[in-house]
Order: C-alpha cells, then structure tokens, then sequence
C-alpha cells in the first residue's frame, strides 16, 4: 500500500470514530431545542447545565461511582493478581475463567443477574426487618465486579516480569514484608496497577446496561439519566457536559501522552 | 510476599457477585411461577417470533463482527507499522471516544443517518442515491460497528506490533512477496489477536439491546430486546432468565474459543 | 503497613456509607418519595409543595404503566405516591398492591367535579383508593401541509401514500387499540380472533410506520419529520403551539379516553405526606399551574373558573364536546393471561 493510502485510509476511520463526537459538540452550541434545526450559537446550554439539579445529580453519582469502584476494584483486583500469579498452573486458569466472567459475558445477563440477585436479597432482609433497596450501593457493587477482570488483566503481566529475587533479597536485607512489597513489588507493577484503576475508571463512566438492572429508583447515572430522556428527546444541557468532560479528559490525557515515558503506558 | 489470606476477599467477592448471580439466573430459567421445575422457559425460544429475534441478532452481529474485522485488520497493519502506532498515543485515540457517553454517541448517528440529516442532505446536494437506512437493520449494524470497533482493533494491533521482525523479514529474504509474507506468516501470527477481537465485538452485538432501541425505531427486535422486555415490562422474569441461558450459550461457545486460540497476547489491555 | 490498608479500606467504606446516607436527607417534615408519567407536572409545582410544606420530595418519572406496575409489585423502590391510569389502578388492585387513602386528608378533593369521582367508581368500585388528577384522549395529530386531505378516521393509518411518515405509539394497548376499533371491535376486545385480525393489520403497517414510540412523537411532530402521529390529546395541544401546522382529530370512529389518578400504593412510607401532596395538587391554583404547562384535561373544576384565556376553553383537543366522549371508550384491565396475549402478539408484530 501507498503511504498515501494508508494515511487516507487512518483519515477515514478516524472521521468514522469522531463524528459522532463532533456532531454533538456542535449541538451543544445550537440554540434551537431540537436536534433538527440549526438555531443558531448559543452558550446558553452550558449556563443552564449549571442550573439542572437532576443533571449535576447524575454527574456526582457518576463520577463518585466510577472512583469508588475503580479504587476498591483495583485493590481487591491486585491483591487477587498476586494470590492468582502464586497459584499452581491449573488453580489458576480456573481463578482467571472466574474472575473474567463478567467481562466476556453479556452485559445484559451480568445485569439481570445481579437484579435478581439484589431483589431476592431485599426479600430476604426484609424477612428479618432490615430494609434493602436498589440503589447506590448495588449499583457500585456492580461496577466494582465487572471491574475487577480489568484490572486483574492489567496486573498480570507486570508480576509475571517481576523478578522474584528481587523480593527475597529484600527479605534477606532485613525489610519486612510490607516493607518489601511496598517498597519493591509495588513500584515495579506499578504501571500495570495505574492502567487498571483508569479503565476500572472508564469503564464506569461508560457504562450503561449493567446500572439499568442495579439502579433501582434512586441512583441515575448520566448513562441512565440519557436513556430515561431518550423519549422525550436529549436535554441539550447534556450535550453541553460531555463535551466539557470529552474535552478535560481530552486534554488531560493528551498531556500525559506526549510527556516522553512519563505516561501511563498500556500493559502490553 | 505472598499470603494465602490476599486471596480471600477476592475469592469471597467473586462467589458473592459473579457465581450466586448466575446460580439466580439458573433458578428461575428452569423454575416456572409456583418453583416447580420445568424446561419450558429454555424452549420459549423456540416460538416464531423469539427464534426470529434470535435468528436476526446473530444474523447482525455476524455481520457487524465481519465488517469489523474486515476494517481493523488493515488498519492494525498500518498502525504497527508507522510511527504513531509505536507511541501509546494510538491507544488514546481509540480509548478516547469512551469518555464521550456510548448513548449520546450512539445517538448522534440518528442526527447524522436520519432521512434529511446531515449524510442523507450531504448525498442530495452531491446528487448521490438518497439514504435512508435509519430504523432499518442496516442502522444498527452501522451502529454496532461503530461502537464496537475499538474492541477489534486493539486486539489485533496488540499482537501483530509484537511479531518480531526477524520473522518477517526471514520470509521475505526467502523470497515471499509481500501478499505471501501477510497470508502466510504474519496473519497465522496474529490469529489470537482476531480470535479474541472476534469474541470482544461479537458477544455485545449478539446481546445488545440498546443499539436496536436507538437506531432501529422500535421496529425492529433483537433478543437482547425480547430479554429486557421480560425483565422490564414485568412480563416474567422465569422466561426471561430462560432465553439468558440459551443466550448464554452461544457466550460459552465463543469463549470457549477465545481460550483455545489465547495465548494471553490477545487481550485488548 | 497492614495497618494502613485497613484504614484505607475502612475509609472507603465509610465514605460509601456517608454519601449513601447523605443522598437521603429528609426535609424537616420528613420526605414523600413520588413517582408521575414523564413531563407530567410543571416542576416548579414540586418546589412549592417543599416550601410550603417542608416536605422533601423524591420526584422519579416512568414512561408508561407497563415500566411502572412491576417496580410498585417487585418492591425494587418504595414510592408512596404514584400516578397511573384506570386499568393499571384496576390491576394494582387486583393485586392488592393499593391502600385506601384517607380523604379527611384531602379536603380539596371537593374541587373535583363529582363526575369524575363516579368515573373512578369503574375501576375502583368504592372510590377508596383513586384521586383523579388528568384526563385526556388518545388521537390523531396530523401536518396540514403534508397530508392531501383533512384527516378524521384512523383509515390514514394504513394508506400507503403516507408511508415512512407516520409514528405510531409503543406499547400493546395504545398500539391495538387503532387497529380493534378500525376492524369494528372494542379497545377491551380478549377475543383471540378479534385481536388477530388487529394483529394482522398492525403487521400490514408495519412497513408504512417510521418510528414506534410514545414520548418523541411530540418533537417528531413539531420538526415535521413525520405527517401522522398518534398522540395523547395534552401533547398534540402543546405541538400546536409550536408548529401551527398541526391538527388534532380524535377519529370518527371512536378512541380511547383515559383518566389517570393518584393512588398510595401498599410500599408506602409517609402516607400523610403522600396524602398533603394530593391535596395539594388538588387546589385550584396549583392545578392551574400544572394545566398551564401541561395542557391536559383536567377534573378540577374549581380550576376551570380560573381560567382567564377565553380561547383555551374553546381548544377541542383540551375540552372535548361531549358527542367526541360519547365515542371513546376506557381501557379495562383484562386480566393477566389476555395481557400476555397483548404482549406476544405485539412481539410478533415486531417480529415480522
């Protein structure tokens, strides 16, 4: 191939990806309600997404989700990476099969399982007089799981080059071992931690179809406040707010990408 | 540094929210309303209009997963072998339309393909044949296509920048041409990378239903669709954990040859 | 180290805890958890009833009975007050899932015309469990620009001319009901012929229909991307607002009329605060209000002698006459197994 074909080629793809993204930055300036006519530019979105109380609800809900469940998956996801990585060679594609369930099943059984899950277990509390709703907590419960295969994946391959002398020598120097491991373990895998918990992260944000089934009434994401909008047409206010958080994470990460090796580099 | 006990609350959460979970779906697929057991949930697949629903999902998704993997092998040849694939800089820009809500993007193709949108008045003005594919099938694999992409690419681009170039030029110096070098060394090489693409777009496309909510205009039914009518339009819940275990299925068959042909190189991460 | 992780971890957990508590705080006089159709209620209403009550409320929407009834049977959330229409009411309390509400609560409800409260002894034979809050028609909203010829009868469903212009609405009930009434037979039809001689009609439209959908009728309408719509009477008078273009026929033939009431389901927590937010919505001015930005039918006929603009109590789609009403029917809830016949039919229908 030419490498003006090539290039062509990447062009094109790329167009592909980013439209979508484009058209609705551009939306988020039009005046006019519907995305059907071209009103004219207008800021005003951006005023009043400061002013939508279910909006900025949605986005707290979101944000503090993808945090909390990025942060306890990446905690439980490594410390399960390193018990996995000691295991005898059978126990542990047997504990990777687990553990990968819910990334490579369908979202939506994921889903209806955890509802079914939840459901039966306010069933089951509300037996005993405690009261358990759908809400918050199941919905991190949720993330935190379909997390975790991020994560132990993003692990891995960094313990699998750790070099395992390293720890003992430390051993032997007369450190301790949470000494050693924070001091030597850790350093090293660090990268392939740092890579899980900003997936576990994305991820999050991302999802929609498992928080569907676990939101229960009271906890909206942006993903299930835009469906619940869907029929009655977008809000152009959350055109407004995905375009802000598109371009903050766009600069963000475009900093710490062409910081020479100072980026967080994918695990592979 | 390592203590059996680091395995426990791993261990505790995966039984507690991935096994039981799927114990539930198991429990009311093969139980009817009064708990007693029955296989007629399973065989609800069987009436013409989930078989239908079934039949065209996997009809699409193929479909999607061909396309896929028909546009991301070329380009995953050329990004391994330029300079910006080498960065990480590549990654970010298929991670990055993640950051944008998957709905709201999703949802900007009905602006963009809708009949006088933005493709269909581009397609006027240039005096091209009309377009009308929103509400159709074919929208929805534009959509699942789009969405899924980035789960084909990564993939295989993975694997193919880490073939050693030795062996490619090995095959070169024995005097394959460039056709041959692709077919016959690099593309067997890369087959874990598609294998594992394979599986990382066709099981969301086999079990979506949001994309057939947006694109299609409510006239058209997937099986992902059928199941969350189950589930949330209360009709049952006991058929609808049933067509979740046919569904499941087709999953295991897929992941089963996703671990036969990995070889842990295939992974998106 | 150990130490550390725990206290992390225990960190974590609590902030979880904290945040999960601190979404729920109540308002001084406790809370009411309401759970209304989409765009149901001017939401400036809401914020009143929390000034003037010190109530907070919990506001959640669903799109239609169907997505409401098994959140209130499942118990996944506890609403104490809820707004669906007759035969879902009628459903609920067959399946016990309904209290009595106390009306000694509610004096407002003397603002009701009494009518009303005898319409509500059809599905809820002692009238113990129902406020009505809004009724209205099921018709047709059509573009005067884009249609040959002014339309009266559900017929121009299924004329070809108007293919890919015409939306229809998405569920069973709403869906069928055109079709049963276009063959000759009653909305409420359970006759299994009856329903799949509509069945095959609806699978003939099929190809004409753009988009099945209940809520985006009104912008499909409104940005004329659609000559036909099938529409609540309340959405058509706001889309005539907006593009003067449309017009609203409730057909010859015959529609449905629905009334939907406020109702204490059996998950309720603070029924007397439940019961101060019926009566409030009762008053005659906050009625107004919600009238105002709604535009549906309203019961409260205390409202009506509110009401300045002479020219709103002319609109036909707001205030019917009565030979419009004579035709149309409510919706009867049919029973489980009639419903799942609704229900798969209609999967076949989209099937096809």
């Amino acid at each position: 191939m030419s490498k003006w074909l090539k290039r062509f080629y990447l062009f094109v793809i790329m167009v592909f990806l980013y439209a979508p993204i484009v058209t609705l930055m551009i939306l988020s300036f039009n005046e006019s309600r519907t995305s059907v006519k071209w009103g004219g530019f207008s800021l005003k979105w951006y005023q009043q997404l400061f002013e939508s109380r279910t909006i900025l609800a949605a986005l707290g809900n979101t944000l503090l989700i993808a945090l909390l469940s990025a942060v306890l998956a990446t905690l439980l996801g490594t410390s399960a990476a390193i018990a996995i990585s000691h295991m005898k060679k059978r126990k542990q594609s047997f504990c990777m099969s687990i553990v990968n369930i819910p990334m490579l099943n369908a979202e939506i059984v994921t889903g209806i399982a955890f509802m079914l899950l939840f459901i039966t277990l306010g069933d089951l509390l509300a037996f005993f007089g405690i009261h358990f709703e759908m809400g918050f907590g199941t919905v991190l419960i949720g993330h935190i799981t379909f997390n975790l295969p991020y994560v132990v994946l993003s692990v891995m391959p960094k313990l699998k080059q750790f070099n395992l002398s390293m720890y003992e020598a430390a051993l032997d120097l007369g450190a301790g071992e949470g000494q050693a491991f924070f001091r030597i373990v850790l350093p090293d895998i660090m990268p392939g931690v740092l890579s899980g918990f900003l997936l576990s992260f994305t991820m999050s944000l991302d999802d929609f179809v498992i928080t569907h089934f676990v939101k229960g009434l009271g906890a909206d994401t942006l993903s299930t406040l835009i469906y619940s909008e869907l029929r009655k047409g977008i809000k152009p206010e959350m055109y407004a707010l995905s375009t802000i958080m598109f371009l903050a994470v766009f600069l963000v990460l475009l900093a710490v990408n062409l910081k020479p090796q100072g980026g967080v580099k994918n695990t592979n | 540094m390592y203590k059996r006990s680091v395995s426990y609350p791993c261990i505790l959460w995966s039984a507690a929210f991935i096994i039981i979970p799927l114990l539930f779906i198991f429990y009311y697929g093969l139980t009817d309303r009064t708990g007693a057991f029955t296989l007629s949930n399973l065989a609800a697949i069987a009436t013409a209009e989930n078989s239908k629903a079934l039949i065209l999902s996997l009809g699409l998704s193929l479909l999607s997963t061909a396309i896929c993997l028909l546009l991301a092998y070329p380009l995953a040849l050329i990004l391994s072998g330029s300079k910006i694939g080498r960065s990480g800089f590549i990654i970010f820009l298929f991670v990055l339309p993640m950051w944008m809500n998957f709905l709201l993007r999703t949802l900007a193709w009905v602006v963009l393909l809708d009949t006088n949108g933005v493709l269909d008045t581009l397609c006027k003005l240039s005096g091209l044949p009309r377009f009308k594919i929103i509400n159709t099938p074919a929208a929805i694999v534009f959509g699942m296509v789009y969405d899924f992409l980035p789960f084909m690419i990564l993939p295989i681009y993975n694997v193919i920048s880490k073939i050693d170039i030795n062996v490619v030029n090995a095959a070169r110096d024995l005097g394959a041409n460039s056709f041959q070098t692709l077919y016959k060394v690099i593309f067997p090489l890369s087959l874990p990378g598609v294998i594992s693409g394979i599986t990382m777009v066709f099981v969301p496309s086999l079990t979506t239903f949001v994309i057939s909510t947006l694109l299609g205009g409510g006239k058209i039914l997937l099986i992902g669709n059928v199941i969350e009518q189950e589930f949330m339009k209360g009709t049952s819940w006991h058929v609808g954990s049933g067509l979740s275990l046919v569904l499941m299925l087709f999953i295991i068959v897929s992941m089963a040859l996703s671990t036969k042909y990995d070889n842990g190189e295939g992974n998106v991460l | 180290m150990k130490r550390k992780v725990l206290l992390v971890c225990g960190c974590l957990t609590a902030a979880v805890l904290f945040t999960g508590c601190g979404g729920s705080s109540a308002g001084e006089n406790g809370e009411v958890n309401v759970y209304n159709w989409g765009e149901y209620i001017d939401e400036d209403v809401i914020g009143m009833f929390e000034e003037e009550t010190g109530i907070k409320v919990n506001y959640k929407t669903f799109d239609t009975n169907e997505d409401m009834y098994p959140i209130i049977a499942n118990g996944a959330a506890d609403w104490d007050v809820v707004c669906p229409s007759e035969y879902m009411i009628q459903k609920m309390m067959d399946n016990d899932l309904l209290m009595e509400i106390n009306y000694d609560n509610i004096p407002n409800i003397s603002n009701i015309d009494p009518a009303y409260m005898d319409t509500v002894k059809s599905f809820d034979p002692d009238a113990k469990h129902s406020v009505p809050y809004l009724w209205g028609t099921v018709g047709i909203l059509y573009n005067k620009t884009m249609v040959d010829e002014p339309i009266t009868g559900w017929d121009c469903l299924w004329d070809e001319k108007y293919a890919d212009n015409i939306v229809m609405m998405n569920n069973p009930r709403d869906v069928f009901a055109p079709a049963l009434i276009s063959c000759g037979y009653s909305l409420n039809s359970t006759d299994d012929q009856e329903l799949s001689e509509a069945a095959a009609l609806l699978t003939r439209q099929k190809p004409l229909v753009l988009k099945y959908t209940t809520d985006e009728v009104r912008d499909m309408m409104i940005g004329e991307k659609a000559a036909i719509g099938v529409i609540y009477s309340g959405e058509a008078t706001i889309c005539k607002d907006e593009n003067e273009n449309l017009e609203y026929v409730v057909p010859e033939e015959g529609s449905n009329v629905w009334l939907d009431c406020w109702v204490i389901p059996t998950t309720c927590k603070n029924k007397e605060n439940a019961e101060k937010w019926i009566d409030f919505l009762c008053r005659p001015d906050i009625a107004l209000k919600n009238f105002e930005y709604i535009y549906y039918s309203t019961p409260n006929a205390a409202m009506l002698d509110l009401i300045e603009d002479q020219e709103l109590l002319n609109n036909d789609a707001l205030f019917p006459d009565t030979s419009v009403l004579s035709r149309c029917e409510t919706y009867h809830y049919l029973g489980e197994d009639v419903e799942e016949k609704y229900n798969n039919l209609w999967k076949q229908v989209l099937s096809e």
